[in-house]
């Protein structure tokens, strides 16, 4: 094969284009709308943010912050701290997760592995979706009606911890529901093909392949629902001491904080408003990177 | 172990649709049975009725019997689960436990089942790996994800998964599709050792294949689009590769099909 040009050989059209003028300034005007559009989006997280931190950081500063209550102290007193709205936050979360899980994770398996296509199923689902978009006060309403109006039940902690089930519970029923259905049905038939019973099949094989999605998404929903205020508004009296009995009495929780310290006009009280404002981001905060560990811990390995 | 199997008229339905006319036929015991036939046919469909896996499909059912050294699988009071730990199956797909180390998927018959003892599932696990000749690629790597193999390997690990609960008959739907010449290499001779001790059925679309390690090969077929699969004919290999009785059977092998 000679390298030199053919003079001989008809001139033909190069097979390939450059690209187009009117395609570049697409891609340009694209470009720059998508970066505004990012950084509009941006603005008011970062200000949201900022607007926090400066103004609360103070509070949560303070030594006495993490270990102490605000019991006996007057409105305008600095000092104190939020130990009782923390762990009444957590409590509440706690009762909440531990109703919502199991509950959650059995209705999605009875929706996955037995019900498909059901009557019962398509009912169920039907409920759960409506239950998703019930809003807060409806639920801390309708516990208040069924808890408190009929049941004659004192208003407590535990009620608050009923309605924020309603809320987390369609949201564990959903994500587990999406993580049990990606497990392939050949590990199902290869587990059945050992001779291994169905309900085997799914407590070993199905739910440890989905395990690290299910846990991610019980661990947001109880981030979600922990910021929830109007079922501690509705359901519970706020107290500024410590008290770990749900069953009875008044308990703080950081929205509760928030909503009844917007009511102290002294500086004193704007600085725990934001300093529980800042607790509370920080403990979603934590939550939220504890479902990316466990969901990394959990996901099945390849090395 | 090794027991033979009999299927009397059976037919197989996917709810309203009857997917495989009154199949009748005869598995002898320490032998390679293989399913040929083009796609749609119902081999697969046969192949899962053998160890009652075609009823985990939803409205999926059989008439007819299918018996094990002349026992019932389909019989009234027959629990399927035990049908399963007795009639093994590979399927086209290597399928290990993404969860489980190497070691774990080998012995997760036995686990599942129940049957602990750390030790004797080591030798288990020891056993079936040697007995699929995946044993010198993997003994270093035991506690390694099965996932991290390579497909061939991913397969040997299925089989040796397969066979660590020592069943009597094992089924393959098309264990060599996804693999390369040399892995189906290694699982055909693998065939050809297990045959000394268990009954084997094997689905394939290759012809030399079904050749090289089958000593009967059944034929399934269509009649037309829409009519259930109907087993052709059955004979033993070098006949039906030779000199078959059916004019379709030739027509399929010899390449004149359809
Ligand atoms: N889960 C199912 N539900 C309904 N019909 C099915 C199902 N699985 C298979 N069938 C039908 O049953 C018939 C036989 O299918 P089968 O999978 O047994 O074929 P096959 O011979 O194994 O084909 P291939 O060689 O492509 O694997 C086909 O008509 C198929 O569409
Ligand atoms: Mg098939």
């Amino acid at each position: 094969m000679s390298t030199t040009i053919d003079l001989d050989k008809a001139a033909t059209a190069p097979t390939f284009t450059g690209i187009s003028a009117g395609r570049k300034a697409r891609n340009s005007l694209a470009t720059v709308l998508m970066t505004l559009a990012f950084l509009v989006a941006l603005v008011p997280l970062v200000w949201v943010i900022w607007t926090v931190v400066s103004q609360g950081i103070a509070a949560i500063v303070s030594s006495t912050w993490w270990s102490q209550s605000l019991n006996g102290l007057l409105a305008r007193q600095e000092g104190g701290g939020a130990y009782h709205a923390i762990v009444g936050t957590l409590l509440q979360g706690l009762v909440c997760a531990i109703i919502a899980t199991p509950i959650g994770i059995m209705v999605a398996i009875y929706l996955v592995e037995y019900g498909a296509g059901t009557r019962l199923a398509r009912a169920t689902t039907f409920m759960v979706d409506i239950l998703t978009g019930v809003p807060s006060i409806v639920a801390a309403l309708f516990v208040y009606a069924v808890w408190i109006s009929i049941f004659g039940l004192p208003r407590s902690a535990f009620a608050v911890s009923l309605a924020l089930v309603l809320l987390m519970l369609p949201v564990v029923v959903r994500s587990t529901e999406e993580m049990l259905r990606i497990v392939p049905d050949d590990l199902r038939e290869a587990s059945y093909a050992l001779g291994v019973p169905k309900w085997k099949t799914i407590v070993k094989v199905v739910i440890p392949t989905a395990l690290s999605g299910m846990l991610t998404g019980i661990v947001l929903a109880l981030a979600r629902v922990m910021g929830e205020t109007a079922p501690v508004l509705i359901l519970v009296a706020y107290a500024p001491y410590i008290n770990f009995d749900i069953f009875g009495g008044n308990m703080a929780s950081l929205p509760l904080m928030m909503t009844v310290e917007r009511s102290n006009p002294t500086d004193a009280g704007a600085d725990r408003l934001w300093g529980a404002a800042i607790t509370l981001i920080l403990i979603i905060t934590i939550f939220q990177l504890l479902a990316a560990f466990l969901s990394k811990v959990t996901a099945p390995k390849t090395k | 172990m090794a027991k033979r199997l009999d299927l009397k008229d059976v037919d197989i339905y996917y709810g309203k649709f009857h997917a495989v006319d009154s199949v009748s036929l005869a598995v002898p015991p320490r032998s390679v049975t293989a399913f040929i036939g083009p796609s749609g046919c119902g081999k697969s469909t046969v192949l899962r009725t053998l160890n009652r896996m075609h009823e985990v499909i939803p409205g999926a059912r059989v008439d007819g019997e299918i018996l094990l050294d002349g026992e019932n699988i389909y019989g009234p009071s027959v629990d399927p689960v035990s049908v399963r730990r007795t009639i093994g199956m590979v399927f086209q797909r290597p399928n290990p436990f993404p969860t489980m180390s190497i070691r774990d998927n080998v012995v997760a018959g036995l686990k599942l089942q129940g049957r602990k003892g750390k030790k004797e599932l080591d030798e288990v696990a020891e056993r079936a790996l040697r007995g699929a000749n995946l044993w010198n690629e993997v003994k270093d790597r035991l506690a390694k994800p099965g996932g991290g193999l390579s497909g061939g390997q991913q397969q040997r690990l299925c089989i040796a998964r397969a066979i660590a609960v020592q069943p009597d008959v094992l089924l393959m739907d098309e264990p060599c599709s996804a693999l390369d010449p040399i892995s189906t290499l290694a699982i055909e001779d693998l065939i050809s050792e297990l045959k000394a001790d268990y009954t084997i059925v094997i689905v394939t679309h290759n012809m030399q294949q079904a050749a090289r390690v089958s000593d009967q090969t059944a034929f399934f077929n269509l009649r037309a689009t829409g009519e259930p699969g109907r087993l052709v004919e059955i004979d033993d290999t070098p006949k039906m590769f030779s000199n078959p009785t059916e004019q379709a059977t030739e027509d399929y092998i010899s390449g004149r099909f359809g």
